[in-house]
């Protein structure tokens, strides 16, 4: 290929495809190089929710950010991308977790989330099935769930609108100076690159800090109304957050095929992705213990993925301490549903040079070079 | 979870599995068990009509295997690997964990649909499903049914549903006269299957069988109504109450695949004495390539004998076996598809029936894989085991990963 593109983009995850629909509109010559299929890495892998997070600040304004972004995009996003404003309830399961229950509240009404606080009737009359005693939960109504594989196609198929090029089936080994080296050794010529690999992008990068964490999600068959909102256990930041220990949280999510998606699940240090049946077990149990009608349910595949996880929970967004034609949109852990659209407008607002509506410099790559960013 | 413990484990309770069982109990003293997802045993070629078995060599066989104290799971689907040495299965009473030292896979064939215009109207069936809807008490008195597809099962369902008060309007066979008669000729090879043949054409000797036919429409309102068949590039309309389509055998490869045995073409692959790529892993029947029923009976006395290490013992049967792989072979070749079905279906034909997802959706793909997961296709309940076999040969794409669980299981019966 004799053009040089202005960007070249490693990946057609949900990430690399909503930077390239955004570069692309901005008009920058883009091209796509998937080593497989598109979205077929962590993105297919995932449960496709989009929820504002609160577990830092950092993470609290890309999160609502984007799923403003998402709400605007959501207009134009055609059918089959199920995207659906379902909320999210935090089930709250002893008075325990009463106080976890203000502290969200408060955090979320200072930065001006809606929210409502559920006590135990209002509660069971949102989710018929949850338990009986669980105390109470707190609903945030605005978070969604999307099909992310299609709203992946949908970003690309805007972007290619735009311009941009797509080569699926195309590994890239290298990247260097003017571009990158194919598998087959074809150069394509870009001035600037973006490694949107998600966990591959280490293979580019050996001193990239990214590490797998394994994941199992189960899925029924179709049970129309079973539930109705994503819901998550108040403990669940305990179980995202742990940096060692294997661990599950209740966490189901309707489908608008009718089908309940069951999670979640946390391991580090497994690289293989046969299904692991002790963490599988616990994890279903879990799910059991807060509804216990799923027990009579039918689960139609149970499978594994791998989320890209940063020592600091953090993605990385924009250009590589080192190497200046080069920047990072990956390290999503498992939010890359959610913030694909806040990290391509602040990468895109990067590469122009211009300001970005929230601080962006808290997931700068350049942060993986620092000391206290040894620990893993 | 119940727990059982065995020497010889398998998979399908049909001729296969039931030849292997036999097999092992009469020359060894070790425990077997067969565990099989029906009620009874004689799997989809004996399937039983109301609790009773009409074959008599089936009977015969049955009646040895109970004489013998082979354990029997019944209704029992095998949905996951617990470890190398145990599988689990789904009963109405919950899961079961089976261990065992060797393990014999006979987990027959399934029918193959291919999609084309109305064929997912009610009153459209498999040609062995509705022979199976009427053995559990459907009738078809007076029903006017055209009997559509290829293979040899066209015949025996026509026949039956005949003795059961259908009126058979017409049989389209999609293959040529040619092949039928080429076929026909090396009959005489088999003995046994052309008597089976002569007996078949006598009972249906008034009905209309058409060669070089196929059906490329159903009509209907909310059911069928009437199908439109062509035959050497003439079309014609034919009124009907009930039409019974199926296009061959696919194989039941998934649990081989689970567990990680090579797969060839289609089929689980298997030395001369039926051992899978896997060590301890045996497979019979349909699975390593539809043969019929007496090759299916045959490579079960192998793999028992097999599993048993009398492996001289086992080498006796491999010419009777070469002879009914022969034949086998030539019934595949006879039935083989012709290129005009994958031009059948139009942009709104539903391709995948679990996900309802049609033809003009999938059709630019490369790969099963991209119309799953941009499509859906074949993500439903039965995983693909219909739209994969069907898109095989409509793209020529392979559908060969499947993820645990192979059945729709219970999540408590994943958890206890």
């Amino acid at each position: 290929m004799l053009m040089t593109f202005d960007i070249a983009i490693i990946g057609a995850g949900i990430i690399g495809s909503a930077c390239a629909m955004r570069l692309s509109k901005e008009g920058f010559k883009v091209v796509v190089i998937e080593a497989n299929e598109i979205a077929g890495g962590t993105t297919s892998t995932g449960m496709g929710h989009i929820v504002v997070m609160d577990d830092s600040e950092a993470q609290f304004a890309l999160t609502n950010y984007s799923q403003k972004l998402w709400e605007k995009l959501a207009e134009e996003m055609p059918r089959d991308c199920e995207y659906e404003t379902c909320g999210t309830i935090w089930v709250e399961a002893d008075d325990e977790e009463m106080a976890e229950v203000r502290r969200k509240k408060d955090f979320y009404e200072k930065r001006n989330v809606k929210t409502e606080i559920l006590d135990e009737k209002s509660l069971r009359e949102a989710e018929p099935n949850l338990r009986e005693n669980l105390i109470g939960g707190l609903l945030v109504p605005n978070d969604s769930v999307v099909y992310q594989l299609c709203a992946t196609q949908f970003f690309l198929d805007k972007a290619m609108q735009n311009g941009a090029k797509l080569l699926t089936g195309k590994r890239v080994v290298e990247i260097l100076e003017n571009g990158v080296r194919l598998e087959n050794g074809d150069l394509i010529k870009a001035n600037k690159i973006i490694n949107a690999a998600g966990f591959w992008s280490k293979d580019l990068m050996q001193d990239l800090r990214i590490v797998k964490r394994k994941g199992h999600l189960v899925i029924t068959e179709r049970y129309p109304n079973f539930v109705k909102h994503q819901l998550v256990e108040l403990g669940y930041l305990k179980s995202a957050h742990s940096n060692d220990a294997d661990s599950v949280a209740f966490n189901v999510q309707p489908r608008m095929t009718e089908q309940v998606l069951i999670g979640s699940s946390r391991q580090f240090g497994v690289d293989d992705k046969t299904i692991d049946y002790e963490i599988a077990k616990r994890m279903i149990k879990r799910a059991l213990e807060y509804m216990p009608k799923l027990r009579k349910l039918s689960a139609t595949r149970v499978w594994t993925g791998f989320r890209p996880a940063t020592p600091d929970n953090l993605p990385y967004i924009g250009q590589h301490p080192k190497l200046e034609n080069v920047y990072l949109a990956t390290g999503h852990e498992g939010l890359g549903i959610t913030t694909s659209l806040g990290t391509a407008e602040i990468l895109t607002d990067e590469i122009i040079g211009r300001d970005s509506e929230i601080d962006s410099k808290v997931y700068s790559p350049s942060r993986f070079e620092k000391k206290e960013f040894a620990r893993e | 979870m119940d727990k059982m413990q065995t020497d010889i484990l398998i998979i399908g309770g049909g001729a296969a599995g039931m030849s292997a069982a036999m097999s092992v109990a009469e020359n060894s003293n070790l425990r077997v068990l067969i565990v099989d997802d029906n009620p009874t045993l004689g799997g989809q070629i004996w399937r039983s009509e109301m609790g009773k078995i009409k074959s008599p060599e089936a009977k015969k066989l049955i009646e040895k295997i109970e004489q013998n104290e082979i354990e029997i799971l019944n209704k029992a689907q095998v949905f996951a690997q617990n470890d190398e040495k145990s599988l689990l299965a789904e009963t109405p009473n919950g899961a079961v964990q089976m261990h065992f030292e060797k393990l014999i896979l006979a987990n027959g064939a399934r029918e193959r649909f291919l999609p084309f215009p109305g064929w997912t109207l009610p009153n459209v069936f498999g040609a062995g499903g509705l022979q199976a809807l009427v053995k559990s008490g459907l009738s078809v008195e007076n029903k006017r049914i055209v009997v559509s597809g290829t293979g040899p099962l066209l015949l025996a369902v026509a026949e039956y549903l005949k003795s059961k008060g259908a009126i058979i309007l017409l049989i389209s066979e999609q293959t040529s006269r040619m092949k039928l008669l080429k076929f026909g000729l090396g009959l005489w090879r088999i003995p046994k299957k052309f008597f089976e043949a002569i007996k078949l054409q006598s009972k249906l000797q008034r009905t209309v069988y058409l060669t070089n036919s196929f059906v490329i429409k159903a009509e209907g309102k909310e059911n069928l109504e009437a199908v439109n068949i062509v035959q050497n590039g003439k079309n014609r309309r034919v009124e009907c109450d009930f039409l019974a389509c199926g296009f061959h055998l696919v194989p039941n490869i998934e649990l081989a695949l689970m567990l990680g045995c090579e797969i060839m073409d289609g089929n689980v692959l298997v030395d001369k004495f039926q051992e899978t790529t896997l060590e301890n892993v045996f497979c019979v029947g349909e699975p390593t390539g539809i043969g019929g029923v007496e090759l299916s009976l045959t490579e079960g006395k192998i793999a028992g004998l097999s599993a048993i290490d009398k492996k001289e013992k086992a080498k006796e049967l491999f010419t009777q076996k070469e002879k009914l792989q022969r034949f086998a072979n030539a019934l595949n070749e006879t039935f083989s598809l012709r290129d005009e079905l994958q031009s059948l279906p139009n942009e709104e034909t539903i391709v995948c029936r679990c996900e309802d997802v049609t033809f003009g959706k999938i059709k630019d793909f490369n790969s099963f894989r991209e119309a799953k997961l941009q499509a859906r296709c074949g993500m439903g309940s039965c995983q693909g085991k219909i739209c994969g076999s069907a898109t095989e040969f409509l793209f020529d794409w392979k559908n060969e990963s499947v993820r645990p669980p192979i059945f729709p299981v219970k999540l408590e019966n994943l958890v206890d």
